[in-house]
């Protein structure tokens, strides 16, 4: 008996065989997917693009560290992860009100009231991050805190999707996050944070 | 004569559930189509050229779907075949029992509806959880999905308090954000009991072997951040030749199904974790899956498979927007539920057959179909299917039509009709007796008869 594999395969074959031929994989330039609004050109400053275009889908820029740290003790927002990498380079700007731990405990997801992690990238045109796993330390850690900041620079920054997607770099999982987790499924009415972070920051380094 | 079942249960459907599908809908249509013609130059041009791209990989599957196998096997998943919904339910299973285990968590997959993968798991005393808000709504309702989009797009938060009360999810309380908070604190608990992470798939590079998927509510990144195994049910259709056309389909599948200019969550995963991550999953399956796809692809409506389900022939249709999804008895519900839905039943074609005629065959579900496909032609072919094959289905709503057919293939009778027929205007046509005549006259006005005349000016027309 044939393979399920081979069995597919066979069904294909017979469903096409009578096709006097084939259609022709189409070319396309990418003009057509530019988005007008922001076309971009080469000088465009794409930090203040992709802050303008984060803010649109309710994400948040932070431009410096010392207004993200003020930010997060406004909130109370006191107890966090942050990927090891980037520690040494944050850790002189937190006070000891400030518990952050560089190891995640899945045990404790909802101990933890922000993730610092890095990005693979960013998008201007969409307000994008772009999260792997060769660059950000922990998917839960960047997922399950309430308030994720993603750590931005700018040579990090592409104009637009098809960039984007045409530099992906090697990693098993890459993930394009545009704001904050989010649904309407209840009676059509927008709630953030349904089982991702409630909020999204961008961290300029 | 009776109504179409899809009439029917549009008039069965409560006044505002109506009137909150249709504002819904029609909300969500504007919203889409403003965002489209702000931001490309030529959306039309856009969505035709997805179009051909999607009508290339269906009809070149043969040398795709095994380019697709190598790439998936080469970045270290393993591949599987399912000719048919118990073949792919089996295979989840024995990819469960082959690591001892026992509770999964769903992020919204069509497919596994289509399979009806839960019930089969569940007899086999495995969990298998739904965490798309809304899908886990109609799972502890046990209800059934008939949404692509909006899966509790008939349900209000009322009936979903009562819900979360009767499951033990808080006193009753219909604040959406309340309900949106416990369903948080429920569902990430189950994730990171869960020892695998089932989802769907948008699509499949052929080129690379990298799976696409995308949520809003960031489900699919947490089902494959916890469970340890990853399995993805992809249908065979689901491919693209290119990396870049990917940049290309998802510029048009937000936009299409919510207004949106990307999802959320847009996930491209070549295989297990990198051995530098903590998180996420040690294996990766891809079970390809056909279900009644090559008779499909088979048939005179193989364009049906160009679908990406952004849902925007749903938001479009004027039958679905006054009926909403249950209305179609299947999982894919509108006009792309309407051809698709029949198709992949089978030998329970004629159970469907009706469901070709739900159409107004305005035309508008091509218009904004972002891979255009011709879903009123496709709609008509499958009527001329359900006559051919003289399901019973396929005629309910209809007149009988033997005396007219008789009538109209017999000259002298044609003649003698033109002649009389006159009479019709001073008869009293809302007032006969006869059930088909009264049906139709119930809501149109025949035009006043004027037939005959073209004949007796053409013979008395003095000759040249």
């Amino acid at each position: 008996m044939s393979s399920a594999r081979d069995q597919i395969l066979k069904r294909v074959n017979d469903a096409l065989a009578p096709l006097p031929e084939r259609a022709p994989l189409p070319d396309w330039d990418r003009e057509l997917v530019h988005v007008r609004e922001t076309a971009i050109p080469p000088s465009t400053d794409l930090w203040a693009l992709f802050s303008e275009r984060l803010k649109s889908v309710n994400g948040e820029p932070v431009d410096d560290l010392a207004t993200l740290v003020n930010l997060l003790r406004e909130n109370g927002w006191l107890h966090g992860y942050c990927d090891p990498a980037l520690w040494p380079e944050l850790q002189s700007a937190f006070d000891e009100s400030f518990t952050v731990e560089t190891d995640f405990d899945r045990t404790r997801v909802d101990d933890y009231a922000f993730g610092i992690t890095a990005v693979a990238g960013a998008i201007a045109e969409t307000g994008t991050l772009i999260l792997g796993d060769n660059t950000t330390s922990s998917r839960l850690g960047a997922l399950t805190p309430w308030a994720h900041i993603a750590v931005v620079r700018d040579a990090q920054i592409h104009p637009d999707i098809l960039a984007a997607i045409n530099a992906l770099p090697e990693d098993p999982n890459l993930i394009f996050v545009t704001g904050p987790s989010k649904t309407a499924d209840v009676e059509g009415i927008l709630i953030e944070g349904v089982h991702g972070p409630g909020r999204q920051l961008a961290l300029r380094r | 004569m009776a109504n179409q079942p899809i009439d029917a249960y549009a008039a069965s459907l409560p006044p505002d559930k109506r009137e909150s599908v249709y504002q819904s809908t029609k909300g969500t249509h504007e919203k889409r189509t403003k965002l489209l013609w702000d931001h490309f130059l030529d959306p039309n041009e856009l969505r035709q050229t997805a179009g051909r791209i999607k009508q290339h990989v269906i009809e070149n599957l043969d040398t795709l779907l095994p380019a697709a196998e190598a790439k998936l096997q080469a970045n270290g998943v393993q591949v599987h075949w399912a000719p048919t919904a118990e073949d792919a339910c089996a295979a989840v299973h024995g990819i469960m029992d082959a690591r001892g285990a026992t509770k999964l968590v769903k992020s919204k997959t069509m497919v596994s509806e289509e399979i009806e993968l839960t019930p089969y798991l569940e007899k086999r005393g495995m969990e298998a959880l739904e965490t798309d808000l809304g899908e886990f709504i109609i799972q502890i309702d046990h209800d059934h999905p008939s949404h692509i989009v909006r899966p509790i797009i008939h349900k209000n938060r009322r009936e979903i308090a009562t819900s979360f009360e009767r499951e033990g999810l808080g006193d009753y309380n219909d604040e959406p954000e309340v309900i949106t908070r416990r369903a948080r604190d429920f569902l990430r608990q189950k994730y990171l009991q869960a020892d695998v992470g089932l989802t769907g798939g948008n699509f499949i590079s052929a080129e690379s072997g990298r799976l696409v998927l995308v949520t809003n509510e960031g489900n699919s990144r947490f089902c494959l951040a916890a469970p340890k195994v990853h399995i993805a049910l992809v249908g065979i259709e689901k491919l693209v030749p290119r990396d870049r056309d990917l940049g290309l389909l998802l510029n048009l599948l937000g936009r299409s199904a919510t207004a949106q200019q990307l999802t959320v969550y847009t996930e491209f995963i070549t295989g297990p974790k990198s051995p530098t991550q903590p998180d996420g999953p040690e294996e990766m399956h891809v079970i390809f899956v056909d279900n009644g796809r090559t008779e499909v692809l088979a048939s005179q409506c193989r364009e049906i498979l160009r679908c990406i389900r952004c849902g925007a022939c749903l938001n479009v249709c004027p039958i679905y927007r006054q009926a909403s999804g249950h209305a179609y008895r299947s999982v894919y519900p509108g006009p792309v539920g309407a051809v698709l839905s029949p198709l992949l039943a089978g030998k329970q074609f004629p159970e469907l057959a009706d469901l070709p005629k739900a159409s107004s065959l305005c035309g508008a579900c091509n218009e904004v179909c972002p891979v255009d496909i011709p879903i009123p032609d496709l709609l008509l072919r499958l009527r001329d299917k359900g006559k051919t094959e003289g399901a019973p289905k396929a005629s309910i709503g209809v007149p009988p039509m033997g005396g007219w057919a008789l009538m109209a293939s017999q000259p002298t009778a044609w003649k003698a009709a033109l002649a009389g027929g006159k009479v019709i205007n001073h008869i009293p046509t809302k007032l006969i007796p006869f059930p088909p005549l009264q049906s139709w006259t119930s809501s149109r006005t025949l035009p006043e008869w004027r037939g005959g005349s073209f004949r007796k000016w053409m013979k008395n027309r003095p000759s040249k």
